[in-house]
C-alpha cells in the first residue's frame, strides 16, 4: 500500500506543478485513505458498472489526489494529469461530472456529502448492495449543510454509507479550533447518531480495521474520524498551512518533494 | 377553481400510478406544497428531509445519479434563495435530472409577509445555466408542464401557486416548450403574463382590443416566436407576480432590444421592493399588480396609440 500511496503523491504533486495551482496540502493528507479505498476496500472495477461502490470527494479541492488515483486505476489517461486545470482539458479544478469515475460535482463544501447521502438512500430504496464512501474535510464541517446531512443520515439509518473526516486540523486560515471550535469532533458525530471510529489516517492497519468495523454496523451510518497530517510525505509541506491554498510548486520544490517520496 | 399547489399534489397521485421513476422530496412543508397525499400513499417513494433544504437538494442530486427522478418540493423562497448554491452546483452544473417544484411564489403568499414571498425566484433560476424555468397559469397547463418536466432530461424549476385559479386552457391544450401561447388577439398592444397574472391580464383585457399572451416557459425561450408576436405592436405590457427585474419583464425587454423592435415595454410587477403581510387580493391591489392596475396601463397605452 505504501508504494501505491507514494506513487499517488508523486503524481498529484507533478500535476499540481504543471497546473501551477491546486491545493497540495489537503491532497496529500487524504492519499493513504484514498489508496486503501480504491485498491483494497471498494468494489470498483469500472466507473460505469452500476453495481460499483460509490466514492465522493466532498472536499473537492483535494481532487489532484483523486485524479491521480483514477489514473492509476486506468479510468482516465495518465496524460490528463499533466493538463490539470488547463482550458479545454478534462480535469477541472474541482471534481466535475463527465470525468470518468466522478459521480457528482463537489468541492463547494458540504454538497458532496449530501449527494453521497442521496446515493446511499437511493441504494437502500432500490435494494442495491453497493456501498457509498465520502471524504469530508475537517474545515468542511463548519458548513451547516454537513450537520443537516448528519441528521439525515442517522434518521434514514444509512448503514451502507461511510463518511471519512480528514482531520488534519488545518483549514484555509488557521487551525480548525482557531477558526471555529471544531472539537470535540468525535462527540459531535456521535450525538448526531453516527457510529464513530477514530483512527490514524496514515496507518493502513487502522484504516483496514475501521472499514471492516463499519461494514458490521447495522442501523446507523459510520463516520471515521481520520487523524491526518496536512502535506503528509513532504517535509516542508507537513503541517504548514501555507500549502493549503491553490498555490503551485516551484521546480526546486517539486524535485525536493519527489526526492523525499523516493526514499 | 383550484390552487396550483393543490393541483400539483393531486396530479402527483395520478402520475405515481403511471410512472415509477420518480421520488418526492420534502422539507417539512408537505401540507403546504400538497405532497402529503403522495407521502401517505407512496411512503417508499417519499423522502422526508426535514427543515434542511440545502441537504435536500444535495440528496436529490445523489438520487438522480441512480436514475431516480427526484421531485423536490418546497416553498419558492427556500428553493430560490436558501438552497440556491446547492441548486446551482449540485444540480444544474452536472445538469442532473432533478425537478424543483416550488409553491408560494410572489406576494400571492399573502399573510406570511415579505420573508416568505419569493419575488426573485424566476430571476435567480433564469440566471443559472441549464435550468429550465416554468410558470404555468392553470391546472391544465400545470399538468402539461409537469409531464414535460418529467420527460425532459435535465434540471427544471417550476413555480406553482397559492391562490385558487380557474382553468383558462382547454383540456386538449398543447404545451409547447419555449413558446408563449396567445390567448387573445388584438391590435397595437400585447400583454404578456405568467402564472396568476395571466388570469388578471385576461380579465383586464376583456373589453379592449389588445392581445393577451401567456408565458409558461421563462427559460429557455424561442425568441423568434416572441418577436413574431411583438411585430407590429406599439406597446408590450408585462405582468408578473415577481420583481420587475429579472423575470418576464426583463425577458421581453431583451427580446425587444435584440430584434430592435419599435415597441415600448411597460412593466407590471413588484417594483423592486419587499412585500407585506395581507390578503393576497388586497396585496395585489396595493402593489398594483391586480386587474385594475393592468387596466390603467392598457388605457394609458391606448391613449398613445
Amino acid at each position: 500500500m505504501k508504494g501505491i500511496s507514494n506513487k499517488i503523491r508523486k503524481h498529484l504533486l507533478m500535476s499540481i506543478y504543471h497546473a501551477g495551482s491546486g491545493h497540495p496540502g489537503g491532497s496529500l493528507s487524504v492519499v493513504d485513505i484514498l489508496a486503501y479505498l480504491y485498491f483494497e476496500e471498494m468494489n470498483i472495477k469500472s466507473p460505469d458498472d452500476p453495481e460499483r461502490d460509490r466514492f465522493i470527494l466532498s472536499k473537492g479541492h483535494a481532487c489532484p489526489a483523486l485524479y491521480a488515483v483514477l489514473a492509476l486505476k486506468g479510468f482516465i489517461s495518465r496524460r490528463e494529469l499533466w493538463r490539470l486545470r488547463e482550458t479545454n482539458a478534462l480535469l477541472q479544478g474541482h471534481p466535475e461530472v463527465g470525468i470518468p469515475g466522478i459521480e457528482v460535482a463537489s468541492g463547494s463544501l458540504g454538497q458532496g456529502f449530501s449527494a453521497a447521502l442521496g446515493i446511499a438512500l437511493g441504494a437502500k430504496r432500490l435494494n442495491k448492495k453497493f456501498r457509498t464512501y465520502v471524504i469530508l474535510g475537517d474545515g468542511e464541517c463548519n458548513e451547516g449543510q454537513v450537520w443537516e446531512g448528519a441528521m439525515f443520515g442517522a434518521f434514514h439509518k444509512l448503514d451502507n454509507l461511510v463518511a471519512i473526516v480528514d482531520y488534519n486540523n488545518l483549514q484555509s486560515d488557521n487551525t480548525c479550533d482557531n477558526v471555529t471550535a471544531l472539537s470535540p469532533l468525535v462527540d459531535k458525530w456521535k450525538v448526531f447518531g453516527w457510529h464513530v471510529i477514530e483512527i490514524d489516517g496514515h496507518n493502513f492497519e487502522q484504516i483496514r480495521n475501521a472499514f471492516r468495523e463499519a461494514k458490521s454496523v447495522k442501523g446507523k451510518p459510520t463516520c471515521i474520524i481520520a487523524h491526518t497530517i496536512k502535506g503528509k510525505g513532504v517535509s516542508f509541506m507537513e503541517n504548514n498551512p501555507a500549502w493549503h491554498g491553490s498555490r503551485g510548486l516551484t521546480k526546486e520544490e517539486l524535485l525536493q518533494a519527489l526526492k523525499e517520496l523516493k526514499s | 377553481m383550484i390552487p396550483l399547489r393543490e393541483a400539483f399534489g393531486k396530479y402527483l397521485l395520478e402520475l405515481a400510478e403511471r410512472r415509477k421513476d420518480f421520488f418526492v422530496l420534502d422539507a417539512d412543508v408537505a401540507g403546504g406544497t400538497f405532497t402529503h397525499w403522495f407521502r401517505d400513499k407512496y411512503p417508499d417513494r417519499f423522502v422526508q428531509c426535514g427543515i434542511a433544504e440545502q441537504n435536500m437538494f444535495g440528496v436529490a442530486a445523489g438520487l438522480s445519479t441512480l436514475g431516480i427522478i427526484p421531485i423536490v418540493s418546497t416553498y419558492a423562497i427556500f428553493a430560490s434563495l436558501r438552497a440556491i448554491e446547492q441548486a446551482r452546483n449540485s444540480i444544474a452544473y452536472p445538469n442532473f435530472n432533478v425537478k424543483i417544484i416550488a409553491s408560494h411564489p410572489g406576494i400571492d403568499v399573502g399573510p406570511d409577509g415579505a420573508t416568505h414571498q419569493a419575488i426573485e425566484d424566476l430571476a435567480v433560476y433564469r440566471a443559472i445555466p441549464n435550468f429550465v424555468v416554468l410558470s404555468p397559469a392553470d391546472e391544465i397547463e400545470l399538468k402539461k408542464c409537469l409531464d414535460f418536466a418529467l420527460d425532459y432530461k435535465g434540471s427544471v424549476y417550476m413555480r406553482t401557486g397559492r391562490s385558487p385559479v380557474p382553468n383558462i386552457h382547454e383540456h386538449n391544450y398543447e404545451f409547447r416548450f419555449k413558446e408563449p401561447n396567445v390567448l387573445k388577439d388584438g391590435d397595437g398592444i400585447v400583454i404578456f403574463a405568467t402564472g396568476i397574472e395571466t388570469h388578471r391580464a385576461l380579465k383586464a383585457a376583456e373589453e379592449y382590443n389588445v392581445s393577451v399572451v401567456n408565458v409558461p416557459t421563462l427559460k429557455p425561450v424561442d425568441k423568434y416566436s416572441f418577436a413574431e408576436i411583438l411585430k407590429g405592436k406599439k406597446f408590450a405590457i408585462t405582468c408578473e407576480d415577481h420583481n420587475i427585474i429579472g423575470g418576464l419583464g426583463s425577458l421581453i425587454d431583451s427580446i425587444v432590444a435584440e430584434f430592435g423592435l419599435p415597441v415600448k415595454v411597460v412593466k407590471i410587477g413588484i417594483m423592486d421592493k419587499f412585500g407585506k403581510s395581507g390578503d393576497p387580493k388586497e396585496l395585489a391591489e396595493v402593489f398594483k399588480i391586480d386587474e385594475k392596475a393592468i387596466k390603467t396601463e392598457i388605457k394609458k397605452c391606448l391613449e398613445q396609440l
